[in-house]
């Protein structure tokens, strides 16, 4: 149902039945290893392209999401997911693999969240029983296409963030009495592009943070809850300078939340001694944290209402040639637990 | 002999600052930087200016990119004078032919041996 402008209730709360999470080296010495069903050693995961790897993250996430759901492949109706690599192809090569219709999306970082809100809203209309949604990103599959690739060495300012290597995967289904333990997503709102005219893209965070607060404002806003509405609100990959761009930019719109309450994935993920920067970034940092990390937060009963919301910037290589401002969005989804 | 470690030191320092206020002052790429720091040595050959610096700081200006761009004119001029017009294209290759082919032979033998760890 819709309200406002931007925000839907799901009446019937669809919930998420299982997750599959996959990481990378980088992953596996961090701070949230044991949250990663599947850590490989090394970028190239034994292909022999890290596109490739790429795809394999995903292939994995998806097999290992399915086993836990205790589904075939058959049974699900859509795949609802994306990347960040030129037109999709590592998502859509898993889905080659996967051979379930198939929805391709991209909203840079903010896919998890968008794959969320679309499948959660066709699962609450009854137009589907099983929706597989997730997101990946490759760390040098990304240098390679947004930077510089990564044998060439290119230094980087203390802004720029390190991309995740990993794929997050989760599984919605209709509510029922066999899942009624299981985390429901209750609302979502949609983010619109905004671009307050920052041209970094060593600077993603800053640049992302308007879009960020302006969801959150919206979300408030038209579905009447407030921030002691949710135990947690956790952003997708703001990094250190988003993250305080956010809590300030809400703060002059009189939303006061709390710093403790108030987490961002992108700084979840590492330890601080690994070099990355302000914090992680990338399609998988909100979605390994989220379906990983947080889930099981939840499943714990350290959590129970939060409210996630990605964030993404939509640029592509060649706007950045082009010197062209770096349009940015954010979605919102709250995730809820029964008590 | 250690003045003359300690002004390549101080000279070679001192293009590298000039890139990274390049990199970091003015938000150019690495390929603007690079190609700025091979004009900015042609330029200043091309003056007269690069050969004396070469004697002062040794290792601390030929090492640096900039020799590169020093190294295309001195190398045009020389063959100008021998050959003429023809020689200022010739010439370019003759001088800098050992540090291009190094790049690429040194860069396929490292290719051949080596994966990317990413």
């Amino acid at each position: 149902m819709i309200v406002g402008k931007a925000s839907w209730f799901f009446e019937n709360e669809p919930v998420i039945i299982a997750t599959g999470v996959t990481g990378g080296p980088f992953e596996k010495n961090g701070k949230l290893a044991e949250d990663f069903d599947l850590l490989y050693d090394d970028l190239w995961m034994g292909e022999d392209s890290y596109e490739k790897a790429h795809r394999l993250l995903i292939d994995e996430a998806c097999r290992i999401a399915l086993e836990k759901a205790e589904l075939t492949k058959e049974q699900v109706n859509f795949m609802i997911a994306g990347d960040l690599i030129n037109q999709i192809t590592p998502t859509s090569f898993a889905a080659r693999s996967l051979a379930v219709p198939y929805f391709g999306i991209f909203g840079a970082c903010s896919t998890s969240m968008e794959g969320l809100a679309l499948a959660s809203f066709l699962i609450n209309g009854d137009g589907a029983d099983y929706i597989v949604t997730g997101s990946a990103s490759h760390n040098a599959a990304a240098e390679r296409q947004f930077r510089y690739p990564t044998e060439y060495g290119g230094q980087k300012p203390p802004t720029a963030q390190w991309t995740v290597t990993g794929a997050g995967y989760a599984i919605i289904a209709k509510q029922n009495e066999k899942y009624s333990e299981k985390p429901k997503i209750t609302a979502a709102t949609i983010g619109k592009v905004i671009d307050m005219g920052l041209s970094d893209p060593f600077n993603m965070g800053g640049a992302m943070a308007p879009a960020a607060a302006d969801t959150i404002e919206t979300h408030f806003e038209e579905t009447g809850r407030n921030h002691e509405y949710y135990d947690l609100i956790v952003t997708g990959d703001l990094g250190k300078i988003g993250r305080a761009t956010v809590l300030d930019l809400l703060h002059s719109k009189g939303i006061h939340i709390p710093e403790e309450k108030f987490l961002d994935c992108g700084l979840m993920l590492y330890k601080e001694e690994q070099p990355v920067q302000a914090g992680a970034s990338g399609a998988a940092s909100s979605a390994t944290v989220i379906y990983g990390h947080l889930l099981k937060q939840m499943n714990y009963g350290f959590y129970k209402k939060i409210l996630c919301v990605a964030t993404g910037a939509l640029l592509s290589p060649m706007t950045v040639q082009q010197k062209e401002t770096i349009p940015c969005i954010a979605h919102a989804v709250s995730i809820e637990k029964n008590s | 002999m250690l003045a003359m470690f300690f002004w390549a030191f101080v000279v070679g320092g001192l293009f590298c600052v000039i890139g990274q206020l390049l990199f970091d002052v003015a938000k150019l790429t690495p390929g603007h930087t690079l190609s700025l720091m091979v004009v900015a040595g042609a330029v200043l050959d091309g003056l007269g200016l690069y050969e004396p610096l070469m004697d002062f700081a040794g290792a601390g200006a030929t090492v640096p990119i900039s020799s590169f761009g020093n190294s295309l004119v001195h190398g045009a001029m020389q063959e100008a004078q021998a050959h003429g017009i023809i020689g200022v294209i010739t010439g370019m290759f003759e001088v800098t032919s050992s540090g291009i082919s190094s790049a690429i032979i040194f860069a396929f033998i490292g290719a051949l041996l080596f994966k990317a760890k990413g």
